[in-house]
């Protein structure tokens, strides 16, 4: 199934800690995630710890979904990083900012791998 | 073993200093008082170890001495019509005076970290002012506390331990039990499930918000629906009350603001509701800054340019417009034809287009730790660690200057020393 959602970016406790260690499986394991609600993992039909292609009109990329409550219906929750970077909204509106929350995403179940650091970079190349 | 005292964490803005550090051999073995975050970095992590270079960045790098990489760097700036140097918020002030000379020197854009963080709130401030105290202050007399779009229990750890929340202070001797603390955001962190009050706004919603509460502070309830921003007007009445109750309210805020759609205006807002707020009572307004020294680069570059970031220096004199002179505009608009990435990491948190120009661009990067930026760089500088093996000033997040202590001896060049010697090569290269 689908999912729509707006997406948010921000920091986390484990993205902070890992964050002068980033070639680490820790750092990715740290960033490359979505964190949803119960009810929305429920609409995608799949359990968390799989795969989800996150799309946004910027681009797209693969993370592990992760359950968190505190998100309302039909918002997404990706910690600052890489693998946040390559869905958010470049546009600085005039002020230098790009638009790392307010996203309009779409959220689907996937078999493709999460890349790590270097080949998420090497896709930029 | 040497035990030092009331040392300071090079993380957040916090910039608690109180940590005790214990050296054996040069190795720092223990740590007290450091958060999580404050630790993870304190105790080191894989470093780069050698300088690296490399012509096509689809190649591995080689390992070069440090005069070739110093060589090369400053070719590569001094060959540039449009240099971006970026990054600073990881190192103490000292190199930031370095960075802006050589800016001013190669006619740079010199811009730091809060491009992606608080500088927005730079912004708001030119038009607002900042009705602002230090944490001290905070601690010592507020009895309201607001986190608007920020959640400290994972940026800033200690913030609420040390200064706001729980702190017991000078007037306030009871700590978490004479304050109300509010927390305002889209979802509910652990910040907000440890708040008296949780006011969840609409994603974007935050201007509206704002607005609504300064129409009912101002006495237009009338005008003001039944609910805004996913807020009912009733859960907004009785916040102005609580708000309007305080003898010292502190407001801090974060990304939630900065981020959101509005930008610098939902700042602007929110300064303009503290101000009212000063009509019945003290309250101040403070960012909740996320590196240790980003803050001490908006100082350096303010009194050594007259802005506190994004200063383009291509005229000859400084001249500031983000929006046309940040980091991120200059990258989306492919305008920079090469880059100086310094104790910061865009590749790691600018949009990927922007990282995708500077994978085209010629890139120097100079930093102790191996990151996204190195992958997308040609030149690699590996430095020492400021506030762990490199004292100097830093500034907290209430513009409050302090001196890093060295920790132990650093085993590679500092950033200073790399910057005044490629400053000195580009002058070479000038025929000076
Ligand atoms: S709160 Fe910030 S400054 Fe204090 S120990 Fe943690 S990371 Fe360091």
């Amino acid at each position: 199934m689908t999912l729509n959602a707006i997406l948010i970016t921000g920091r986390t406790i484990n993205q902070g800690a890992t964050i002068e260690n980033k070639t680490s499986l820790d750092y990715q394991e740290a960033t490359a995630l979505c964190e949803l609600n119960s009810k929305d993992i429920g609409i995608l039909g799949i359990k968390p710890g799989s795969q989800i292609s996150v799309k946004t009109d910027h681009g797209d990329v693969v993370v592990k979904l992760k359950e968190n409550n505190g998100n309302p219906d039909g918002m997404a929750f990706i910690p600052m990083g890489p693998w946040a970077n390559a869905v958010v909204d470049p546009d600085t509106k005039g002020c230098g900012m790009p638009g790392f929350k307010g996203i309009k995403a779409r959220l689907e179940p996937t078999d493709k791998k999460i890349l790590s650091m270097k080949d998420l970079i090497a896709r930029y190349k | 073993m040497t035990v030092i005292t009331d040392a300071l964490c090079p993380f957040c803005g916090c910039l608690c200093d109180d940590l005790t550090i214990v050296v054996e051999n040069n190795k720092i073995t223990d740590i007290k008082n450091a958060c999580k975050l404050g630790s993870a970095k304190i105790m080191g992590h894989h470093r780069i170890e050698a300088p690296m270079m490399r012509a096509d960045k689809k190649s591995e790098f080689k390992e070069v001495s440090y005069d070739e990489a110093i060589n090369e760097a400053a070719s590569i700036l001094f060959k540039s019509k449009r240099p971006l140097m970026y990054g600073w918020a990881s190192a103490v002030c000292e190199v930031h005076k370095k960075g802006i000379l050589l800016a001013e020197e190669v006619g740079a854009i010199i811009d730091n970290t809060a491009t992606v963080c608080h500088a927005p709130s730079t912004l708001a401030v030119h038009e607002k002012g900042l009705p602002t105290a230090t944490l001290g202050q905070v601690k010592n007399r507020s009895d309201v506390v607001v986190f608007w779009g920020s959640n400290p229990v994972h940026a800033h750890p200690r913030h609420m331990g040390r200064y706001s929340v729980f702190a017991k202070g000078f007037f306030q001797e009871k700590g978490r039990k004479g304050r109300k603390v509010i927390v305002v955001d889209v979802r509910k962190t652990e910040t907000a499930s440890m708040a008296d009050e949780f006011v969840q706004v609409q994603q974007g919603s935050d201007y509206l918000v704002i607005s609504a509460l300064r129409a009912i502070l101002s006495g237009h309830a009338d005008v003001v629906p039944e609910s805004v921003g996913g807020v009912t007007k009733e859960q907004l009445s009785k916040l102005v009350d609580t708000l309007k109750a305080a003898k010292f309210g502190a407001v801090f805020f974060g990304m939630g603001l900065t981020q959101s759609i509005s930008r610098y205006k939902n700042i602007d807002n929110a300064i303009s509701l503290i101000t009212e707020l000063n009509a019945y009572t003290k309250y101040v307004i403070t960012p909740m800054r996320g590196h240790y020294n980003v803050t001490g680069f908006g100082q350096v570059c303010s009194w050594e340019t007259g802005f506190a970031t994004a200063v383009d220096f291509a005229r000859g004199a400084p001249y500031y417009n983000p929006g046309e002179t940040a980091a991120n505009d200059v990258l989306m608009r492919k305008e920079t034809d090469a880059a100086m990435i310094i104790a910061g990491d865009a590749g790691a948190h600018f949009p990927a287009d922007s990282v995708r120009h500077l994978a085209r661009i010629p890139v120097v990067q100079i930093d102790p730790y191996w990151n996204p930026t190195t992958e997308v760089s040609n030149v690699v500088i590996p430095v020492a660690i400021c506030g762990v093996e490199v004292e100097g000033t830093a500034y907290r997040m209430d513009g409050v200057s302090m001196r890093m202590r060295k920790m132990i001896e650093p085993t590679l060049p500092t950033d200073v020393e790399i910057l005044e010697k490629i400053t000195q090569r580009v002058r070479e290269l000038r025929g000076e």
